[in-house]
């Protein structure tokens, strides 16, 4: 539509803060796409639960598949920055397998001795991912070459290297249990478990009553803090905006997501809690997710990346310093690639010459789905998380079904498109 | 002579929640050059975009007859098959193929798919001939200027055997000499018997082609003047649904004392090393005064203060800028913008705007530390200050929610301006403030330098219209080639003295 197309309301200045409903409408329609994506998730997730007999939402079943899939969420997270820089990384899997590799040669291989402290190692190799992220992102930043062709070139030397320091075909490992824990881990029940209903067992030895479920309440606490917390500082948000005279969303509209989003996160909670509590990794995934919704949506530096997305010239004229933007973008990425990496390590016990291939493609494949323009500037952090964990489940439930690996590619492209194009569609219409 | 060749009548036109167009009525006779006038946002563009099949049959209301039969298009291809050929206001050429390619793209003398490159080239030739351009066909769009594009865009209409041409803003980009060459094009074409509609913010030029004006307002036909009611005042009275007796704010200039001093300024070409664009500048702003610079398109006046403002333009810089007396660094944009120095770019959508955000975020965005504390943003502390600007600068928008892209041509540089004035600069650079936007927007503009002024802050002016500089500055600065050929006070400046030092500064490069 052209700039001349719709002719704002001549009376624009007068009416300043009182049009409520329309703010709420247009909230309603800008936080679609948002809630359009949890709503597929969810629906995604019921039809898996049903095909697969009940088996995606058995508690045992839920800790797999985090733990399958959080090294995607963890790059998403960096891909997401990447993408809305107005770049792409194509290197992410190369350099997770490469983190890998020299992760499992310095704690199996190379005489380090103390150095070889899983701690150190971890240490170490996320400085190795913001080297390699500030090594690529210098070309392009300063040097304005493509991160398509930087990235690619990075994609080849790192799986390279990661093959030639594993000595050929070979993997590395056993890895020791303390750094498998990053990945096969679960938090330590501090308060102890909890026995819900004891069952009783007769003469002969046979149950009665009870189910003998146990909970890890460590979980249970620390998830009911968490929803406790985001419905307080939802609530808060909400009041703030009212003092200042600003509409949020309707108030049904704010209750309704703050219950559904919470009754969903203690659903989660409670089936962890009756395995063995909460993964590790999906309490490092948690921090991660919130931390980078915060500084996409609080911080300015999250700001200026929006705005160097959107138009790199006039960020560049507004004073910022876009060279230095794109080159933290892409060591954050490195990162979390390198963190990938050693998730990925972990879950197997061992450093293979194929960790993370290929897996640059779902990453970005999250990103998309969650709804990041190709063109740069738009993008949510929500909207990865959720398409990688739209990406997960499909695997995940796929699997289960056994569905060939080959028709489970089929069907990834295809819901990719479809996102995608549900997409463009959309904004038409707009 | 007098049949007519298009009749809209009562087009409407809904946009969701606005209405863009209702019963608007357009008759265009055979022959004539039609003009229409509105302001940004009135609805011409929506208008073309019916006529031309932009929006397809059955969107809008309304009937086309076009020489006498009524038309449905379903795309631009329809009206063009029948000879309405649209040029927009952005040219729709492209960068990397010749001319001739960019001609007949989509319409190539072919066999079997297979390019006659000889007759394409002929028949270029002879087209560009037409138009009065010397170029070889073979020259890439990148390489030729904004006024020879635009010819090659006509050109390109020609070869679809037009019969009623569409201009949309052609001089919007032009230099007062292409304007002019172009203005004379249309002339000659209507003397061949072809019929056009020229679309215009610039009265003078309508005033000197149109053989009728129609004019829009609200979406809706105020009247077509005939050729003997035209008049400058006549038409902006029409737009704007009142008299603007003058153009230019009123304003009591309280000059101080010199704020912005520039010395000795040098640039050279960021590609081509060896060639000097700036050539030695001294300039200086007082405090409470708006100096101008004017000059032709491509005189460096943008060269200039680009390369200023955080050295965004050309390599090798030298010189001095002093802020009070005291030596300034410039040399990265945000240092510019810490020492309060703010340019607002000739060019809004590219280089002013992220388009895809929404004003709030579009005006903060110069001085993000003015509304966070420690890198995070307090988010009421930026709506309000959103707010604030968007009533200051009148900015016409349902919220500061509304994305930038949306906007008209007006209302986008109140965000820009917006931003930098949020940016609280003591002196401001405005490149073409006012280009491409209505009468009544630019006003608004005038009052909102007027009144930076009479708040003590220095201003500098780049400005292609010279009734814009006369109008709102105190003193010229005359800019060709390069360097600085005349200085004059706006009392005793002349669009005819500036365009004497601009000669006169020709004259002494070629001696």
């Amino acid at each position: 539509m052209s700039t001349e197309s719709a002719p704002a309301p001549q009376s624009g200045v007068a009416e300043d803060v009182k049009h409520g409903p329309r703010v709420a409408v247009s909230a309603l329609t800008t936080n679609l796409r948002e809630y359009g994506l949890i709503i597929a998730l969810i629906v995604i997730m019921l039809f898996f639960q049903y095909t697969t007999s009940g088996t995606l939402f058995k508690p045992v079943n839920l800790s797999n598949l985090v733990q399958q899939n959080s090294f995607i969420i963890v790059m998403a997270l960096g891909m997401l920055l990447v993408i809305v820089a107005g770049y792409i990384d194509l290197s992410v899997g190369s350099v997770a397998g490469f983190i890998g590799a020299l992760a499992a040669m310095m704690m199996v291989i190379w005489p380090l001795g103390i150095f070889s402290n899983p701690l150190v190692v971890s240490i170490v190799c996320l400085i190795v991912g913001a080297l390699i992220g500030a090594a690529q992102g210098y070309w392009i930043a300063y040097h304005r070459i493509p991160s398509f062709i930087v990235t690619l070139a990075g994609m080849l030397i790192f799986r390279g290297i990661c093959q030639a320091l594993l000595g050929g075909g070979s993997s590395v490992g056993p890895l020791p249990d303390s750094f498998k824990a990053l990945s096969s881990g679960f938090i330590p029940d501090v308060i102890g478990p909890l026995t819900l209903i004891p069952p009783t067992v007769n003469a002969a030895g046979k149950t009665i009553v009870g189910s003998g479920l146990t909970l890890h309440m460590t979980t249970i606490v620390l998830g009911l803090v968490a929803v406790l917390a985001y419905a307080y500082f939802g609530f808060r948000t909400r009041r703030k905006r009212e003092r200042h005279g600003y509409e949020a969303e309707p108030f049904p509209l704010f209750v309704v997501k703050t219950l559904v989003g919470s009754a969903l996160a203690l659903f989660l909670v409670f089936q962890f809690a009756s395995y063995r509590g909460l993964p590790v990794v999906l309490l490092v995934m948690g921090v991660l997710i919130s931390l980078f919704v915060f500084v996409t949506k609080r911080m300015t530096i999250g700001r200026r990346i929006y705005a160097m997305g959107g138009n790199a010239k006039a960020a560049q004229l507004s004073g910022i310093n876009t060279e230095r933007l794109t080159l933290l973008v892409f060591i954050n990425m490195g990162v979390l690639s390198a963190l990938g990496g050693l998730i990925i390590a972990a879950r197997l016990g061992q450093a293979v010459p194929a960790a993370g291939l290929g897996s640059e493609l779902d990453v970005i494949a999250a990103v998309f789905i969650g709804g990041a323009s190709a063109m740069g500037g738009v993008g949510q952090v929500i909207g990865a998380v959720v398409g990688g964990f739209i990406m997960g489940v499909m695997n995940n439930g796929m699997s289960i079904m056994g569905v060939n690996v080959d028709w489970q590619q089929v069907v990834k492209g295809l819901v990719l498109l479809g996102a995608v194009i549900f997409d463009v569609y959309n904004k038409n219409k707009a | 002579m007098s049949s007519t060749i298009l009749e809209m009548r009562d087009i409407t036109k809904t946009f969701p929640g606005v209405k863009a167009l209702s019963n608007v009525n357009l008759s265009v006779e055979e022959g004539e050059i039609h003009a229409i006038v509105g302001e940004n946002g009135a609805g011409k563009s929506t208008l073309m975009k019916v006529l031309s099949g932009v929006y397809p049959t059955g969107t809008y209301e309304g009937e086309i007859v076009f020489r006498g039969q009524e038309c449905h298009f379903k795309g631009i291809h329809d009206s063009e098959h029948i000879g309405i050929v649209i040029i927009h206001q952005e040219l729709a050429l492209v960068p990397m193929l010749s001319i001739a390619e960019n001609i007949f793209l989509g319409n190539e003398h072919a066999s079997y798919g297979v390019i006659d490159w000889n007759a394409n080239e002929k028949r270029t030739k002879a087209l560009l001939d037409k138009v009065g351009l010397k170029e070889d066909p073979k020259t890439l769009i990148t390489n030729i200027g904004v006024g020879k594009q635009q010819l090659v865009e006509i050109a390109k209409a020609l070869s679809k055997e037009v019969k009623l041409l569409i201009l949309d803003e052609p001089t919007a980009s032009l230099s007062e000499k292409d304007s002019q060459a172009l203005l004379d094009l249309l002339l000659e074409f209507k003397r061949q018997g072809m019929t056009s509609i020229l679309i215009s913010h610039k009265l003078n030029e309508v005033n000197r082609v149109a053989d009728k004006v129609t004019v829009i307002r609200d979406g809706r036909t105020i009247e077509t003047l005939p050729r003997k009611d035209i008049s400058e005042d006549r038409i902006i009275t029409s737009m704007v649904g009142r008299s603007l007796d003058d153009r230019y704010p009123p304003r009591e200039p309280q000059i101080g004392e010199v704020i912005f001093e520039v010395k000795n300024w040098s640039v050279y070409h960021p590609i081509h090393a060896e060639r000097q664009v700036i050539k030695n500048v001294n300039l200086n702003v007082r405090k409470g005064e708006v100096v101008g610079i004017a000059g032709l398109m491509g005189a460096g006046r943008t060269e200039f203060a680009m390369s200023l403002f955080g050295r965004s333009y050309g390599r090798h810089i030298s010189g001095e800028v002093l802020l009070r007396g005291k030596p300034l660094d410039l040399s990265t944009v945000s240092k510019a913008v810490e020492n309060r120095i703010a340019y607002v770019t000739e060019d809004r959508k590219t280089f002013g705007l992220n388009l895809i955000d929404h004003i709030k975020h579009n005006v903060t965005l110069a001085n993000l530390g003015g509304v966070s504390s420690r890198g995070v943003i307090d988010d009421m502390r930026e709506m309000s200050v959103a707010n604030d600007y968007r009533k200051k600068t009148n900015i016409r928008a349902s919220s500061v929610y509304q994305l930038t892209g949306n906007l008209s041509g007006g209302n986008q540089q109140k965000v820009v301006l917006s931003k930098w004035l949020f940016a609280d600069p003591e002196v401001l650079i405005l490149d073409e403030p006012t280009r491409g936007i209505d009468v009544g927007a630019k006003y608004e503009i005038y009052t909102i330098i007027a009144r930076l002024a009479a708040e003590g802050k220095a201003i500098v002016v780049i400005s292609s219209e010279m009734p814009e500089l006369l109008g709102i500055t105190d003193r010229i600065y005359v800019m060709n080639e390069g360097r600085i050929v005349g200085e004059m006070a706006a009392s005793d400046a002349s669009q005819e003295k500036i365009m004497r030092a601009i000669v006169r500064g020709e004259g002494k490069k070629a001696s």
